[in-house]
């Protein structure tokens, strides 16, 4: 299966190891990842104002570049281009006003946008289009005795117009810890928020929120965080560092893309893991488990 | 908090002006407390989101603006999703801060961050950071 793919901005610096892994591990699953031939920044974050049009042009204009390509659907791996993306959608789906202001404004588009891109996470096609018995077939390294946190965050499970899975309990990186051999904790901030853009404007709150939910994360007996977030993995994994230098007692755990862990089951070659992008190196928990890296 | 109400100020030009841009009824909310119950930022809050309702409610936008609450909120959307009368609160902290970006005053001071911090901040936290707290 050929679907358009979205990376955004931050797959293309500081998460190469997302991207890398994510289109291998696809690959081996029969879906190849089409990367749309011209994209721009989604803006990152949703604008809720409602006399803002003029921020919802660039996810719309996106969604455009879709159709261009000559897709129906598009997937992305980023929480929040997910997220401002498929909000955008829905706005213009919702609201018609909006929808003809939008494409007045880009006239010089060769498209006139009518709401009709659908808007996938990764995560969504590995379970309903995927399914997880045909996962289990691909994995070469089973992930025996290894335990994560699944951390969604905000962006894939709120708003609940948008959310992937349950908004409250949602399970599906449970079940594909468990397709992969692995088990999850019972991670009570598993939906919790990471501190976001505050990691700019108020450090100090998302270095506190990081101690708090690594460390409890850890006295559960997770061996890592798996995410899908780009700035929660900035704010768990990159920040960890300063979190050290806050509180003496803080100790490192590995933060790993969903995609990472399904490479590493998989077998495929070490070069699509990315590890040399992580800040905190996680070859250590494979070992454990009996992996051979 | 001592708080002198006027029966002009209720619902003033600029509740209005929050319930325009929010898309919302300030008087619909009944201070049940679950936004503020599930809200993980409240910590750094100087006012909770439940007694943000309640000061739109008397009109006293302005005193709301002297507090830090809508600046540290980071649009998580627990509030929004769990309110039983559907207030969509992420949105009115939205809106608050809109208010105050519209008088072209930014709250994040860009020249101010450090420069060595400004090479390891990924694309994502930058866009977002300047999308919600500059003008």
């Amino acid at each position: 299966m050929k679907i358009a793919y979205y990376p955004g901005c931050t797959l293309k610096s500081t998460a190469k190891n997302f991207e890398i892994s994510a289109i291998a591990v696809a690959k081996e699953l029969g879906i190849e990842f089409v990367e749309l031939s011209r994209w721009n920044c989604c803006g990152t974050v949703y604008s809720m104002t409602s006399d803002d049009v003029m921020h919802h042009l660039a996810p719309i204009r996106n969604l455009i570049r879709v159709k261009e390509d000559g897709f129906e659907k598009v997937v992305t791996l980023c929480s929040m281009c997910f997220n401002t993306l498929k909000r955008a959608n829905i706005l213009v789906q919702r609201e018609r006003e909006k929808l003809d202001k939008i494409n007045d404004f880009m006239y010089l588009e060769n498209i006139d946008y009518a709401g009709d891109v659908e808007v996938l996470h990764l995560l969504e096609i590995l379970r309903d289009d995927i399914g997880w018995e045909e996962i289990m077939t691909h994995v070469k390294n089973p992930l025996n005795g290894l335990v994560f946190a699944p951390y969604y965050g905000c962006l894939l499970v709120r708003p609940p117009e948008v959310a992937i899975d349950n908004v409250e309990m949602p399970y599906v990186l449970d079940r594909l810890f468990e397709s992969l051999g692995a088990k999850a904790i019972d991670y009570p901030y598993s939906t919790e928020c990471c501190g976001a853009y505050n990691t700019v404007s108020n450090p100090d709150i998302v270095l506190d929120r990081t101690y708090t939910m690594v460390n409890l994360a850890r006295q559960q007996g997770a061996d890592a965080i798996i995410l899908s977030c780009p700035l929660c993995d900035f704010n768990l994994e990159a920040r960890q560092k300063k979190v050290m230098e806050k509180y003496p007692d803080f100790h490192p755990l590995p933060v790993l893309y969903f995609t990472q862990i399904m490479a590493v089951a998989f077998g495929l070659p070490e070069n699509t893991y990315g590890f040399e992008y992580n800040s905190i190196n996680p070859e250590g928990i494979f070992k454990k488990a009996g992996e051979r890296l | 908090m001592e708080l002198k109400l006027k029966p002009e100020e209720i619902r003033n030009d600029l509740v209005k002006k929050v319930e325009e841009l929010a898309g919302v009824n300030v008087f619909a909310c009944y201070q049940c407390g679950k936004c503020s119950s599930g809200c993980p930022s409240v910590p750094y809050m100087e006012i909770l989101p439940n007694q943000v309702l309640r000061l739109l409610q008397f009109g006293k936008v302005e005193r709301i603006l002297r507090t830090n609450t809508h600046w540290v909120c980071a649009s998580c959307f627990v509030c929004s999703t769990r309110c039983p009368k559907d207030i969509d609160i992420a949105a009115i902290m939205e809106a608050l801060r809109q208010i105050e970006l519209r008088k072209n005053q930014d709250y994040l001071i860009v020249r101010r961050i450090d420069t060595e911090e400004m090479k390891e901040f990924p694309p994502i936290a930058l866009v977002s950071a300047f999308r919600k707290l500059t003008a």
